[in-house]
């Protein structure tokens, strides 16, 4: 990993660190508070910060050749199939439980949220179950 | 407009401007590395540093482990720069139980369904793929569900 590459990651990561905690995502509170529609904010989170990525998606490749610091741009590749919809159906129903994903369980780290170790514990087992259930 | 007060009664700004920041996030990613920042596959490129079990040493985990970690450190660093500028600490008062299996059951689903809320929400919708804009109706569906069936049983915060 090259030290621009390095630095552009971890940029990358403290920005949208920034905005999980900006936007009160890093509390489970606010988003099971969304899931029981007593406040639908996080619609405007996941609407602005999507479209952003959209016409980042859609513009860049047309405009430069390569990104700044690799060769190629590369592609979200989700398949059409049992165990993307199965999987997306089992992700909701433990975020449901907790209020919590990947990205605030992380980031709940950095202000002192320290119970998002419980998460986090919860989401490494899961992933290892998951991935010990795949033959190859 | 009393209907909008009623639907976010803690105002806008603050999602709209969050969520920006998560945009230009991702965005920078793609300008700077040209790679799809979404988070639920360190938990298992994570997985290869210290098991050998094939899945987890497939060549997509071991060649994005490192930058993976790195991202992940940059979330908890920006978090924590958050906190010391404009906000303040926050610890959540749900209960470890709830924490704990909610990120048992959700690190297996994302996993299974290769990508979470960033992967399949962002990313993916934002990559224009029909997988994750159905990943997206189905995981906010069961997420409603489960939601409002805990709060009818057990009134949990």
């Amino acid at each position: 990993m090259s030290v621009p590459f390095f630095v552009s990651v971890l940029i990358s990561g403290a920005l949208f660190g920034f905005g999980l905690s900006y936007a009160t995502m890093i509390q489970p509170e606010v988003v099971l508070s969304f899931l029981r529609f007593d406040d639908f904010g996080l619609l405007w989170v996941l609407g602005s910060a999507s479209l952003t990525t959209m016409v980042t998606y859609q513009l860049l490749p047309r405009l430069i050749r390569k990104p700044l610091f690799d060769k190629s741009f590369r592609e979200h590749a989700a398949s059409l199939d049992r165990n993307t919809l199965v999987g997306a159906a089992i992700f909701g129903i433990g975020w449901g439980i907790s209020g919590v994903c990947p990205g605030p369980a992380l980031a709940g780290l950095g202000v002192g949220n320290w119970p998002m170790l419980f998460t986090l514990a919860g989401i490494f087992a899961g992933a290892y179950v998951q991935g010990r259930m795949m033959k190859s | 407009m009393p209907e909008f007060d009623l639907l976010f009664p803690l105002g806008i700004t603050h999602y709209l401007i969050g969520g920006l920041f998560i945009g230009f996030a991702v965005s920078f990613l793609f300008a700077t590395t040209g790679l799809v920042g979404g988070m639920s596959t360190f938990f298992t490129s994570t997985w290869s540093f210290v098991s050998n079990w094939k899945y987890f040493n497939r060549e997509a985990f071991v060649s994005s482990r490192n930058w993976r970690i790195v991202y992940a450190s940059g979330l908890v660093l920006g978090a924590l720069i958050w906190m010391l500028t404009v906000g303040e600490v926050f610890v959540t008062t749900i209960s470890w139980w709830q924490l704990t299996l909610g990120g048992f059951i959700a690190g297996f689903g994302a996993r299974l369904s290769n990508g979470c809320t960033s992967g399949h929400g962002i990313c993916g919708m934002a990559s224009f793929q029909l997988p994750s804009f159905l990943a997206v109706l189905i995981f906010l569906t069961t997420a409603i569900i489960t939601a409002q069936l805990m709060q009818k049983l057990g009134g949990l915060s």
